[in-house]
């Protein structure tokens, strides 16, 4: 069962930071959800960054970002 | 296709052409008629519409700026092509409302949005350092708030309806201007004859202009707000290179248009009032902390179906009204008399007033579960 993160609906910062305390906690995969591309980019840019292996898979609207090592 | 563009847009690169470009056109559109150190300013512009509807009586900021409705449409245009645009609404929105309204009071007690701020630097004006140091204290305060939890909750997908709204009010506004109607013998609409209200770039030059900086914006997500608050909270610097962009193109354009004056005194409509400038854009830095995004960012917002962001924009709107009908908007110095501008007293009042708004907002809004 991969940690789960749902960002649905909140304005930026605020997926970004909760997806950052997740990696923090250092359980992988961790699997955010997010309904807009804004967001999708933030954390796809941040993770990124952080040398994670990011998966993008979007169902009506919405997007399931997998995050893992 | 469409991918492959989304990606250059989110990229460095994306962000800051958008910048550039922005650099480059506001100091042209100042040269095309628009007051000086003013090629764009999103508070100085809805205040302006403010003034033109009649919401207040000001007789020198009034105009239906075309530019704000070039934002909301062009980024209306942005999210229709790349399948962004969705109705969403539903975010504390009545908090969204009144940090709007004290958005708009701090920032035209500095006398400008951050956008203006950054212009006004571009073009000499070192007043800009202090309402830039305040926007940065603001957005500092807000992002210790954003890390203890701060949330004004979710929003929901809502009927499109929700998200025609802005859109549509702007295709209204442009109809004003176009047909200038004359509601009554002394009402509105109002079209200053002097003062900063009557100097304007030509109306398709401006909503052109606006269209293109508005389809950018979306895209690339520029926000100054944004800017900050992501160098503070995460030593994210993707945003803030968009601003720099922004200010070096500027400057640059106005060495080359002839456009730069250094000081502090008598700058074009501005005062050199220091704690005010500070405080003013303290307030309003907070205020876009708390919500999200800079008046620029709310705009492209509001176009790509965001009610909440829309309703941020009302509340700046409303604000100029209170701004200018209760005395709280800055006076800029006057250089014939060498009197120093500034806010009066109602104006420091309704300052520290939306400090406490903001701190009150800060410290009582979390995320329920």
């Amino acid at each position: 069962m991969s940690k789960q993160v749902d960002a649905r609906g909140l304005s930026c910062p605020q997926p970004v930071i909760l997806t950052r305390q997740a990696i923090n906690e250092g359980e992988f995969p961790i699997e955010v959800l997010v309904d807009t591309v804004t967001s999708r980019e933030n954390i796809r840019r941040t993770a990124e960054k952080l040398g994670l292996k990011v998966e993008i898979v979007e169902t009506g609207g919405e997007f399931k970002i997998t995050l893992s090592k | 296709m469409s991918e492959r563009i989304t990606r250059f847009f989110a990229s460095r690169w994306g962000i800051l052409l958008t910048g550039a470009v922005i650099g480059i056109l506001a100091p042209l559109l100042q040269r095309a008629g628009n007051p000086a150190n003013m090629g764009i300013c999103v508070a100085c512009f809805e205040r302006d519409i403010a003034g033109a509807l009649g919401l207040h009586r000001a007789p020198l900021v009034q105009y239906i700026r075309p530019e704000i409705i070039g934002f909301v449409l062009g980024a209306t245009v942005a999210a229709l092509l790349f399948r962004e645009f969705r109705a969403r609404a539903g975010s504390a929105p009545i908090i969204r409302f009144l940090l709007g309204v004290f958005a708009m009071i701090g920032a035209l007690a500095f006398l400008g949005c951050p956008w203006r701020a950054l212009l006004r630097l571009a073009g000499g004006d070192l007043n800009a350092i202090l309402g830039l140091a305040g926007l940065a204290t603001g957005v500092f305060i807000g992002v210790q708030f954003l890390k203890s939890g701060y949330s004004l909750g979710r929003a929901y997908k809502t009927g499109p309806l929700v998200g025609w709204i802005m859109p549509a009010l702007m295709l209204g506004l442009l109809l004003l201007r176009l047909l200038a109607p004359k509601f009554s013998q002394e009402g509105p609409i109002f079209f200053s004859e002097k003062g900063p209200g009557s100097l304007h770039a030509p109306l398709l030059i401006s909503l052109i202009v606006g269209l293109v900086i508005g389809f950018l914006a979306q895209r690339t997500r520029f926000c100054t707000m944004g800017a900050i608050r992501d160098l503070i909270l995460m030593a994210d610097t993707h945003l803030i290179s968009g601003v720099v962009a922004l200010l070096m193109v500027a400057f640059i354009t106005n060495l080359v248009l002839g456009q730069v004056h250094f000081g502090f005194f008598g700058q074009p409509v501005s005062h050199s009032q220091h704690l005010w400038n500070f405080l003013g854009m303290a307030l309003a830095g907070l205020a876009f902390a708390l919500a999200g995004g800079c008046p620029g960012r709310q705009l492209f917002l509001s176009g790509e179906g965001d009610g909440d962001a829309g309703l941020f924009v009302l509340g700046m709107i409303t604000g100029a009204a209170f701004a200018h009908n209760f005395a709280l908007a800055g006076t800029p110095d006057n250089v014939a008399d060498k009197i120093v501008g500034g806010i009066g007293p109602y104006g420091m009042g309704a300052v520290l007033l939306g400090l406490a708004f903001c701190l009150i907002v800060g410290f009582t809004m979390r995320e329920r579960s």
